[in-house]
């Protein structure tokens, strides 16, 4: 079983998130720094908007032919010791990961951030076969505690308040002492984030040298050199891959791009894109295992790589959303995402990004509500590094919806019958005339109607307007141009 | 032919919420327009651009609507609209509808290239700098929407001519370019979430002090109206243009003719 699905659930799960006072006071960040941030090191980076154009343009020119940077990236790892496992679906890739982990016996692993991992529901299914996974990175090792899935991309626990942490520390570190304090427990938590990063830290250190493997994502996948790339900021991932004995990069097709060139030029974008930091603060290259001049690595190395129905998206209205690297850009900027949160949208990928690629992974019945729960605002599309054109694609999903009849009865009539109209312009007037007669009597006393029949979405939380005048303008501008004459 | 006299024969895409529910920013725009040399025209047989179509998936519908608007307005030598939202579905949008039908795709583009938005026609096309308009003392502060600013690039465009009426004074909100939770279809289908989200965008507009907000789309305008006076806001809510025009006078959107009861 891959992740939980919920999306089938998005309007009760957001009524729950506008409920949710913890996550409301999480969210601020969503509209404060995460936003302002990437604004501030965008403009500092004169040649940014042309690194973007680059950006899009490397992605592009792999996704024609991704095949060929494929096999060669697999050439390059095989030639410096490593393995390739080609896994067509997330069973597949479980399974490969399973076999892989059961052939070291590993009891224990440690996790760097993978979000194809959460993919796959890797987690719940080596526990179920009695493997032991530990999230080192912060924020998944948060969530992990709290047996939540994440809510942002890049901040898997985005959604949790500093106090809600403080509090999940001290029920599951009940044995923690204070650092240089031995035999003092920690008691009550501070909420400051550094001491919590600490804690987190000691608590962590020790599994690093406990795990007999260590599962990692990969960012990217170099093809010339066969080397994986992960990008982080707190340097879990290096101790992850670089002390057990055998690492699994956990990955998927449209990572791959053909050189380190290409590699600078994203990751210039990257991370400017991502948390406004001009670079993340370790970027990692896994070059294969461990060779005997080594003092230390892994001595197995082993890539799995997944497809999922990527390579379906290819030449359809889909494959630019191919060229994602999950930068978070787009939700750290949506205005419904950051109403919410990350969960409401049922599944791995949140915000836009989801909004457009989950129905392909989950079926568009399931995530019918994704593409539709959105302004068209336009903003994702404006700050996403790779220039995904994200409201095209969820309009292309409606229209899906629309012609497999998907869409629920009564509002599928509704436009039709609205189109209808418009396509008779004397019917439309008519109908114009009618409903705007009546709404200006209703509304006339004070100028707006506190509550509207079959509208109750628009008037449960706002007032409705009512027309400045009895008649159209259509009608109003007749008769003074009759009077003119 | 229309350029004899050199007057730019425009026509008005009047859109649908200004029809019903705001007329005189229809007035507005015509009085700005021919303030500016242009003669006005009003094609009768206009309805709207199939933006609730287009959004809602409904692409034959959308498709078929769009060339009723082509027909009706391709022989102007401008068309013009009070709205972001419409120019931009008419200039961004119409073009792309019509991949497998090259003639039809040759007049949308014909079209497109001939479709402004209001305030973006008087400055960037007829290079106006000011209006004619007599004086108003009042705190404003603007909202930007989405497609206007997106698909159009409306954005200096008000601001200079707001600039030009005296006594006027433009206070910004921390966020002008967030999005109010319109959003078409969205503000009735996910209602919960667009009241959040206007939430945010009245505490904003209450913030700079303004007593008057003013957009160019009445879509948001409508939303950020009923939200104000739902939580009792004395901020007052226009389309720019009327205040460009200096057409005050009817009550501001969502206020009555007998006056605010508090
Ligand atoms: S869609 Fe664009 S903005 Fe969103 S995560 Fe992917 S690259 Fe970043």
């Amino acid at each position: 079983m891959s992740m939980q699905i919920t999306a089938q659930n998005f309007e009760a799960n957001a009524a729950k998130a506008l409920k949710d006072p913890n996550l409301r006071k999480a969210m601020q960040i969503i509209g404060g720094p995460m936003a302002s941030r990437r604004v501030e090191t965008a403009r500092e980076l004169p040649e940014f908007e042309a690194l973007r154009d680059e950006g899009v343009k490397i992605k592009n020119h792999v996704l024609k032919h991704i095949d060929l940077y494929l096999e060669k990236f697999e050439q390059q790892l095989t030639a410096r010791g490593g393995k390739l496992h080609w896994c067509r679906t997330p069973r597949e890739a479980r399974e490969t990961i399973l076999a892989l982990c059961r052939s070291r016996n590993a009891k224990l692993v440690t996790k760097g951030k993978s979000m194809v991992t959460e993919e796959i529901g890797l987690n719940a299914f080596l526990e179920e076969h009695g493997i032991t996974p530990v999230e080192t990175d912060l924020g998944e090792y948060i969530i992990q505690l709290a047996h939540e899935p994440p809510s942002h991309i890049i901040g898997p626990a985005l959604h949790k308040t500093r106090e809600q942490v403080a509090e999940l520390f001290e029920d599951h570190h009940p044995d923690y002492e204070l650092p240089n304090m031995p035999g003092v427990k920690a008691g009550p938590r501070s909420t400051e984030p550094q001491v919590l990063v600490t804690e987190a830290r000691q608590v962590l250190r020790d599994r690093y040298f406990q795990a007999d493997v260590g599962i990692t994502g990969a960012n990217f996948l170099i093809a010339e050199t066969g080397a994986t790339v992960i990008v982080t900021n707190e340097g879990n991932g290096d101790l992850t891959q670089s002390l057990p004995k055998m690492h699994i990069a956990v990955s998927s097709i449209e990572k791959v791009i053909p050189n380190l060139e290409d590699l600078s030029t994203i990751l210039r974008i990257l991370a400017r894109s991502a948390t406004g930091q001009e670079m993340s603060c370790y970027t990692t290259l896994s070059c294969g295992p461990k060779r005997p001049e080594d003092k230390d690595g892994p001595e197995e190395f082993h890539v799995v790589l997944l497809d999922n129905g990527r390579s379906e998206m290819l030449g359809t209205a889909l494959e630019p959303l191919l060229r994602c690297i999950r930068c978070g850009a787009c939700m750290n900027n949506c205005p419904v995402y950051h109403s919410v949160g990350g969960h409401a949208y049922g599944w791995v990928y949140p915000g836009p990004i989801g909004a457009a690629l989950d129905p392909h992974m989950i079926g568009l019945e399931t995530a019918r509500h994704l593409p539709n729960a959105s302004t068209f605002c336009g903003k994702c599309e404006e700050v996403c590094p790779m220039r995904i054109p994200l409201p095209d694609v969820m309009r292309w999903w409606r229209e899906q919806a629309h012609e497999k009849q998907i869409t629920p009865p009564l509002q599928r009539w509704g436009i039709e019958a609205w189109a209808f109209a418009a396509k008779h312009p004397w019917l439309y007037r008519l109908g114009a005339g009618i409903a705007i007669g009546l709404l200006n009597m209703l509304g006339k006393d004070k100028g707006r109607l506190a509550s509207l029949p079959l509208a109750g979405g628009w008037t449960d939380g706002r007032d409705f307007p009512a027309p400045q005048s009895a008649s159209t303008f259509m009608s109003q501008y007749k008769s003074k141009q009759g009077a003119a004459r | 032919m229309s350029q004899i006299d050199s007057k730019p024969r425009v026509a008005l895409f009047v859109t649908c919420l200004v029809d019903l529910f705001r007329p005189s920013v229809g007035f507005a725009a015509i009085k700005l327009m021919e303030d500016a040399g242009c003669v006005v025209e009003v094609p009768e047989a206009q309805v709207c651009c199939g933006q609730p179509a287009y959004n809602s998936g409904d692409r034959n519908d959308t498709a078929a609507i769009a060339k009723q608007v082509i027909e009706v307005f391709e022989d102007y030598d401008y068309v013009v609209a009070p709205s972001g939202s419409c120019g931009g579905m008419i200039k961004d949008h119409y073009p792309a509808l019509f991949a497998a039908e090259p003639d039809w795709q040759r007049r949308a583009e014909d079209l497109s290239g001939r479709m402004h938005e209001l305030t973006s026609f008087l400055v960037d096309v007829l290079k106006i700098q000011s209006v004619q308009t007599a004086p108003q003392d009042v705190k404003i502060t603007y909202h930007d929407s989405c497609s206007g600013l997106r698909e159009l690039g409306v954005k200096a465009q008000p601001r200079a001519l707001l600039e030009s009426v005296q006594g006027l004074e433009l206070v910004e909100m921390q966020t002008p370019e967030t999005c109010c939770g319109f959003g078409g279809t969205f503000c009735v289908k996910y209602g919960e979430i667009s009241t959040d989200i206007v939430s945010r965008k009245t505490a904003d507009i209450n913030a700079t002090g303004a007593d008057l907000l003013l957009a160019g789309d009445m879509g948001c305008l409508l939303n950020m109206a009923g939200k104000l006076k739902r939580e009792g806001s004395p901020v007052q809510v226009r389309h720019v243009a009327e205040v460009l025009a200096g057409m005050t006078d009817l009550p501001a959107i969502g206020e009555s003719s007998l006056g605010e009861s508090k």
